[in-house]
């Protein structure tokens, strides 16, 4: 099948160049960027891009697809519709589902499941310890080798250091990251949202920054021993930040992300939606201070990606009182329209930029030569926003199964037009694609 | 002025003015509290159920009565007895009381935000009895109420809250309702007991509000205080080491009479109840005559009853209050 999108304005994140160019792809592979106009050819389907950025296919590093075991929250079928409504072509899929994605058998059924109900790729995640249990390792090895393209615990933080040490050292091995939840359970205490102002007037248990920082400071020092591989994950806080520049400054192979979510709203959404529980996620929304530092950490090229953490829930597990409802935010389906009205509209991104933090980043983080950038021989992964929609963030028409957003209702700008992965369009005109 | 609220959740969101109207109709009702027959009918035809998630002896008790006096009819649900211990989530509780046309929900809950969460899904109005560690707007009320009674005004006066602000749902509802009303707020207590940037609520009392100002030092806020009410102290958070002993708290933060005496010589002691004798209060302090602790309890019933006319009643307006007052005779 070939395929023309013409007219775009193509961001290209290594050169940091935005460009009128149209997108040749054939077979799956980007044959060429021809400058415009490219002749006619009778045998290939045409994406009129006018006035639309064209990226190279988004990559979400943070993904809950919750399939096995908790497909009443979400699957990899609904998952993945999800992320390609939200220009996502590829999403790591994390570990902790049930059973807990900790061995090769795990990983292949992800895989295999990928195959035959994703509408995106999918890249399993495994486990750091058997069952997310924090106490063994798990088989990284044979997961590794079996498709796994990163290990991480993520929703539970790994409480002992030594076995941190250990699984840095032993991952190293295969070339394959650690991804930390940083989080010192110790100082969590029970937190529902951040400790600060709004804590105190609202009366819920805070999680300090601190409790990020802690394991933060402590996994760099780790990274410093052991030359491990580490991708600090959903950071939330200024004093992380500090401590990731003073890393990278060494030297030290460490990447970080954030969220959209933490780059949009502060505690304060908390009040202002009176415990809606929609604003419940880990880490929680932070300080004022700490939402200029991230937004300005991004501008400044400190992080390295922008990953959702979309963490689907089902409706019962959020109709509840505060402390009650489970933590997380569904993500896909906003993702592109926080950044761009956050970042990109306020100047602090530029389209290569979001090109660099959306899908270079996390191609770069997982080893994937063939994706995260537009040139020929490249995976056609494409993903088209209009840049200037506007549009009304409505949780009931979401694809996901999780509806649990503090977004709704929000009117965002920029919005995902066509999604196109391995060269085949599954969302034309902002709709999915009939397979 | 005129009192159109659906639910009473916080004094945070409560203006100057509805607290008044709360404050002048409660002492028309403390005249009933005095009488022989304590009945009036103008709540009659109106039900009201108290859902308590927490053990409570004062508040349930009170507004249960102040439902009675005012001619409402009462029902309970204590948790133990009920399907909550089968498992039903708030919402369902509630959806199946309002479905037998329960008129307005008195509730505690653990969980701060719960009575919000109550709110958005409920007809029924809403009354916070304590909500986690957030709010306890009744008490706050009380406590205003009982103060501006013995002092004649609120404003301008040192009010010190002693003890464990952090976990105080009453601390918090007693700064908002006196800062607003332009007390000023003396807060103290072990630095670990004090919550983050508590000091910044001070900045949201509004033109004619009071000042809030917070110390590790006991005596600092006592000095020439016209008020100074004590919080309890839950024993179990020693066991967090918030504090190291009882012992050490009673020693460097509770209240006797020889910390008293740095008061002004008119001031008067308060306790939101139930009190730890020997721990955070001196049991020969809590008992003396400048004590107002027992008054704060029938205190509460009046406020009660003013809020209950006033969200049930009321419909809102000072000819309200009159009609009220043809109705007593």
């Amino acid at each position: 099948m070939k395929l023309i999108i013409k007219g775009g304005l193509v961001a290209d994140p290594v050169t940091g160049k935005t460009e009128l160019l149209d997108v040749v792809v054939e077979d799956g592979r980007v044959v060429r960027l021809d400058k415009p106009p490219t002749g006619a050819d009778q045998m290939a389907m045409v994406i009129d891009a006018t006035g639309q950025v064209v990226l190279p296919g988004l990559i979400d590093a943070h993904t809950h697809l919750r399939e096995p075991g908790q497909e009443h929250k979400e699957d990899i079928a609904s998952g993945t519709a999800a992320a390609a409504l939200g220009g996502f072509t590829t999403v790591a899929a994390m570990a902790n589902t049930d059973p807990v994605i900790d061995s090769r058998t795990e990983v292949e059924f992800v895989l295999k499941r990928a195959a035959e109900t994703g509408l995106v790729n999918v890249l399993p995640v495994g486990a750091v310890t058997k069952g997310q249990k924090g106490e063994e390792l798990a088989e990284l090895g044979d997961m590794a080798e079996a498709g796994a393209v990163a290990f991480s615990d993520d929703g539970q933080a790994i409480a002992n250091a030594e076995l941190m040490r250990c699984a840095l050292e032993y991952a190293k091995m295969f070339g394959r990251p650690i991804i930390d939840h940083c989080q010192d359970e110790s100082l969590t205490s029970e937190g529902v949202m951040h400790q600060g102002y709004w804590s105190t007037i609202l009366g819920l248990r805070g999680i300090p920054a601190a409790a990020e920082e802690v394991q933060v400071a402590r996994d760099i020092i780790l990274v410093g021993r052991t030359g491990g591989r580490l991708h600090l994950t959903h950071l939330s806080s200024a004093g992380s930040l500090d401590l990731l520049r003073w890393a990278k400054e060494r030297g030290l192979p460490v990447t970080a992300d954030v969220t959209p979510h933490h780059l949009s709203l502060t505690d304060e959404v908390v009040r202002r939606l009176d415990y809606d529980t929609g604003t419940k996620v880990n880490p929680p929304f932070r300080s004022q201070r700490d939402l200029e530092a991230l937004r300005q950490a991004v501008g400044e090229g400190l992080i390295d990606l922008i990953a959702t953490d979309h963490a689907p829930h089902h409706f019962d597990d959020k109709d509840v009182e505060y402390n009650y409802a489970s933590f997380g935010i569904v993500g896909l389906e906003t993702a592109v329209g926080l950044v761009v009205t956050n970042l990109v509209e306020p100047g602090i991104l530029d389209w290569a930029g979001v090109a660099r933090l959306m899908s270079l980043g996390p191609a770069r983080l997982f080893g994937l030569k063939a994706k995260g950038r537009l040139e020929a021989g490249g995976d056609a992964d494409l993903t088209i926003i209009d840049p200037k929609a506007e549009w009304t963030v409505d949780p009931a028409g979401f694809a996901s199964k999780g509806r649990n957003t503090p977004f709704g209702g929000m009117v965002l700008r920029g919005r995902v037009t066509a999604t196109i992965v391995r060269g085949r369009p599954v969302v034309l005109d902002g709709k999915l694609v009939e397979q | 002025m005129a009192f159109r609220r659906k639910d009473i959740l916080t004094l945070e969101d409560m203006s100057v003015q509805e607290m008044q109207a709360i404050l002048d109709n409660a002492s028309s009702f403390k005249e009933i509290l005095g009488r022989d027959i304590k009945k009036v009918p103008t709540l009659r035809g109106k039900s009201i159920l108290t859902l308590f998630y927490e053990a409570s002896t004062r508040t349930r008790t009170s507004f249960e009565l102040a439902g009675k006096y005012l001619s409402a009819d009462t029902v309970n649900i204590a948790t133990t007895t009920s399907a909550i211990v089968k498992g039903e989530t708030l919402k369902d509780t509630a959806w199946t009381v309002e479905a037998m046309g329960i008129d307005c929900i008195v509730m505690r809950h653990p969980i701060a935000g719960a009575p919000h969460f109550l709110a958005r899904i409920c007809q029924a109005s809403i009354v916070n009895a304590g909500d986690g560690m957030h709010e306890h707007p009744t008490q706050g009320l009380l406590d205003m109420f009982s103060i501006a009674e013995r002092k004649g005004r609120l404003k301008d006066l040192k009010v010190a809250i002693i003890g464990d602000i952090f976990h105080s749902r009453v601390a918090r509802s007693n700064i908002w309702g006196l800062g607003k009303m332009g007390a000023d707020v003396w807060l103290a207590g072990p630095s670990t007991l004090i919550p983050p940037e508590v000091e910044r609520m001070g900045e949201s009392f509004g033109s004619r509000g009071g000042r809030l100002r917070v110390t590790c030092r006991v005596e600092e806020a006592i000095e020439a205080a016209d008020v100074v009410m004590v919080l309890r102290l839950q024993l179990e958070r020693q066991k967090k080491g918030l504090f190291p002993s009882i012992r050490e708290y009673a020693r460097l933060f509770g209240v006797n009479r020889r910390r008293l005496a740095l008061a002004k010589d008119d001031f008067i002691l308060m306790h939101p109840g139930p009190m730890n004798r020997g721990v955070e209060i001196a049991s020969d302090a809590a008992d003396a005559d400048y004590s107002a602790i027992i008054d704060q309890v029938t205190n509460g019933v009046a406020v009660r009853m003013a809020i209950l006319y006033l969200l049930l009643g009321g419909g809102g307006g000072e000819e309200a209050v009159a009609d009220k007052g043809g109705e007593v005779r």
